[in-house]
C-alpha cells in the first residue's frame, strides 16, 4: 500500500468537508477497498472512514419504506428482518467477517458487477440519498464500476419500498462467495421488477421481457420460451455468456417461485 | 504517525501507527500478539480473524486506527492464565481439528462467534458458518466436529469422512 492519511470524523459534515480534497476517498468496511490499495490500484492522500459516523449507520422502517443508514453493515442487514428479500440477500454476502464489516453504501458506490445489493436497489425501485441529492435507482446504476455519484459524494441512506413479496436467488462462484449470477424478483402493486447481477459487461440490469411476462401473470411458467440473449453477457473461465444468459432464466424462474 | 489506542484481551494498549497500518499488523507486531495469522492477507482465507466488539473480522482487511476505542480480543484471550485451553480449543484437540495449526487461531475465533450467536448449530450451520475461513490441511470434517462437540452435541452421528 502507499502511504496515506486515515481521517475519523464523527460527525457527516467533518467527512463531506474532508472529501472536498481532490486527493481524498471514502472509506467504509474496506472489504473492497483495502485489497485494492494493497494492489497499488488506487492511491488517494487522505482515507476518510464512515464508520465513526453513527448519523449513517441503522435502519429504520417509515410506513412502508425501509430506510437504512449509507455505513450500516450487511450483518445488521441481515438481521433486521422487515423486508426478508433483503435481510436474505445481505446475510449471504461474503462470510461472517466480511459482514461485519462491509456497508451497503460502499456496495452501491462500487458498483461491482458482481455485486448483490445493486440487485435489490433496482429490483426494488430504492432511493440512493447522497449528501447532495436523491438519485432513483434506475438512474444511479451507469455501467461496469460506474455510478451517478459525483466525487466525493457520500451515499448517507437508501430508501428502500418493502414490497408485496420479493425474493434474491444467486447462484454463488464458490471461490469468491459473488454472484456468478443472482436475480431478485419484487412484486408491488405496480407490477413486477427483475434485476440482474453478475451476468452482464454492463453491471446490474432490469430483464424488461420478464418483468411484462410475470406483470400478467407472476408464476415461473409465465417465463417459459423467454431468454436473454448471451451478448454482452460475461464470459471467464467460471462460466460462458451462453452459460450466464442461461442462468439468468433458470435463477428468475427460481426467484419468482421462492417468492411465492 | 498517530497515536491508537484500544482494549486488546482485557488490557489498554496503545501504539504509534501509520493510516495504513493494518490491524493484523499492530497486534502482531506492535503487540507482540502472534497467534493471530495472516495467510492471505487478502480477506480471503480467515486465518487472522479476531474479535472487534464481540464481533469476528478479519483483521488484516481493517485498519488498526478504525479498531481505536474499541475492544478486541485475539485468540491468546482463549486460553486460562495458567495455560488451560477453552472448551473450542480443548474439543479441537481432541477432535483432531487441526493439523499444522496455521488456520486454527481463526477457526478458533470463528467457531467462538458462531457458538455465541448460535450455541447448538447444526453441521450445515457450522460449515456455512466457516465459508471464510480455509484450511489447506483437515478437509474441515473435524473442525466441524469439534465445533459440534464444543457445543455440547453429540458427535458419533457424524460420520468419518
Ligand atoms: C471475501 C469477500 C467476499 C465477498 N462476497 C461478496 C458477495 O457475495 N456479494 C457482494 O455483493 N459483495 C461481496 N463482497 C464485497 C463486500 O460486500 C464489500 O463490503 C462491499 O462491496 C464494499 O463495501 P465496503 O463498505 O467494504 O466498502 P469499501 O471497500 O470501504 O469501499 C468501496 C468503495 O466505495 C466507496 N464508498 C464506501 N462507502 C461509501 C459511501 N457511503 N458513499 C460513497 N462512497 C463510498 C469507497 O470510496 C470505495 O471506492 C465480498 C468481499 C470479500 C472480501
Ligand atoms: S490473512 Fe486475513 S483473510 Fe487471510
Ligand atoms: S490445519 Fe493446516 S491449514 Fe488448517
Amino acid at each position: 500500500m502507499y502511504a496515506f492519511e486515515l481521517e475519523r470524523p464523527t460527525s457527516l459534515a467533518d467527512a463531506v468537508n474532508a472529501l472536498k480534497s481532490e486527493e481524498a476517498q471514502a472509506l467504509g468496511g474496506g472489504q473492497t477497498l483495502i485489497p485494492t490499495l494493497k494492489q497499488r490500484l488506487a492511491m488517494p492522500e487522505t482515507l476518510v472512514s464512515l464508520t465513526a459516523i453513527d448519523e449513517l449507520k441503522g435502519i429504520r422502517r417509515e410506513g412502508d419504506t425501509l430506510i437504512i443508514g449509507g455505513a450500516t453493515c450487511h450483518a445488521d442487514v441481515a438481521a433486521e428482518g422487515s423486508y426478508p428479500a433483503l435481510s436474505d440477500l445481505a446475510g449471504l454476502i461474503g462470510d461472517p467477517h466480511v459482514r461485519n464489516r462491509g456497508t451497503i453504501g460502499g456496495s452501491l458506490a462500487n458498483n461491482d458487477p458482481s455485486a448483490c445489493y445493486p440487485a435489490a436497489a433496482l429490483a426494488s425501485g430504492a432511493t440512493i440519498v447522497t449528501n447532495e441529492r436523491e438519485i432513483a435507482a434506475d438512474d444511479y446504476f451507469v455501467g461496469l464500476f460506474e455510478t451517478a455519484l459525483n466525487e466525493g459524494e457520500i451515499i448517507t441512506a437508501v430508501k428502500m419500498p418493502i414490497p408485496q413479496a420479493a425474493a434474491y436467488v444467486k447462484f454463488e462462484q464458490p471461490a469468491s462467495r459473488f454472484a456468478l449470477v443472482g436475480v431478485f424478483v419484487v412484486k408491488t402493486a405496480n407490477g413486477v421488477r427483475v434485476a440482474v447481477t453478475g451476468a452482464s459487461e454492463g453491471g446490474v440490469f432490469r430483464w424488461s421481457e420478464a418483468e411484462s411476462a410475470l406483470s400478467s401473470n407472476f408464476a415461473a411458467d409465465a417465463l417459459e420460451g423467454l431468454k436473454v440473449p448471451s451478448d454482452g453477457m460475461i464470459g471467464d473461465i467460471h462460466g460462458s455468456p451462453e452459460y450466464r444468459a442461461h442462468l439468468v432464466g433458470v435463477l428468475t424462474k427460481r426467484a419468482v417461485t421462492k417468492a411465492g | 504517525m498517530t497515536k491508537v489506542t484500544m482494549t486488546v484481551n482485557g488490557k489498554s494498549v496503545s501504539g504509534e501507527v501509520e493510516g495504513r497500518t493494518l490491524l493484523s499488523t499492530f497486534v502482531r507486531e506492535n503487540l507482540g500478539l502472534t497467534g493471530t495469522h495472516v495467510g492471505c492477507d487478502t480477506g480471503q482465507c480467515g486465518a487472522c480473524t479476531l474479535h472487534v466488539n464481540g464481533k469476528s473480522v478479519k483483521s488484516c482487511n481493517m485498519f488498526a486506527l478504525e479498531a481505536d476505542g474499541a475492544e478486541v480480543a485475539t485468540i491468546e484471550s482463549m486460553a486460562a492464565a495458567d495455560g488451560t485451553l477453552n472448551t473450542i480449543q480443548q474439543a479441537f484437540q481432541d477432535h483432531h481439528g487441526l493439523q499444522c495449526g496455521f488456520c486454527t487461531p481463526g477457526m478458533v475465533m470463528t467457531a467462538a462467534s458462531l457458538l455465541e450467536e448460535n450455541p447448538k448449530p447444526t453441521e450445515q450451520e457450522i460449515r456455512t458458518y466457516l465459508s471464510g475461513n480455509i484450511c489447506r490441511c483437515t478437509g474441515y470434517h473435524n473442525i466441524v466436529k469439534a465445533i459440534m462437540a464444543a457445543s455440547g452435541q453429540d458427535v458419533s452421528a457424524v460420520a468419518a469422512e
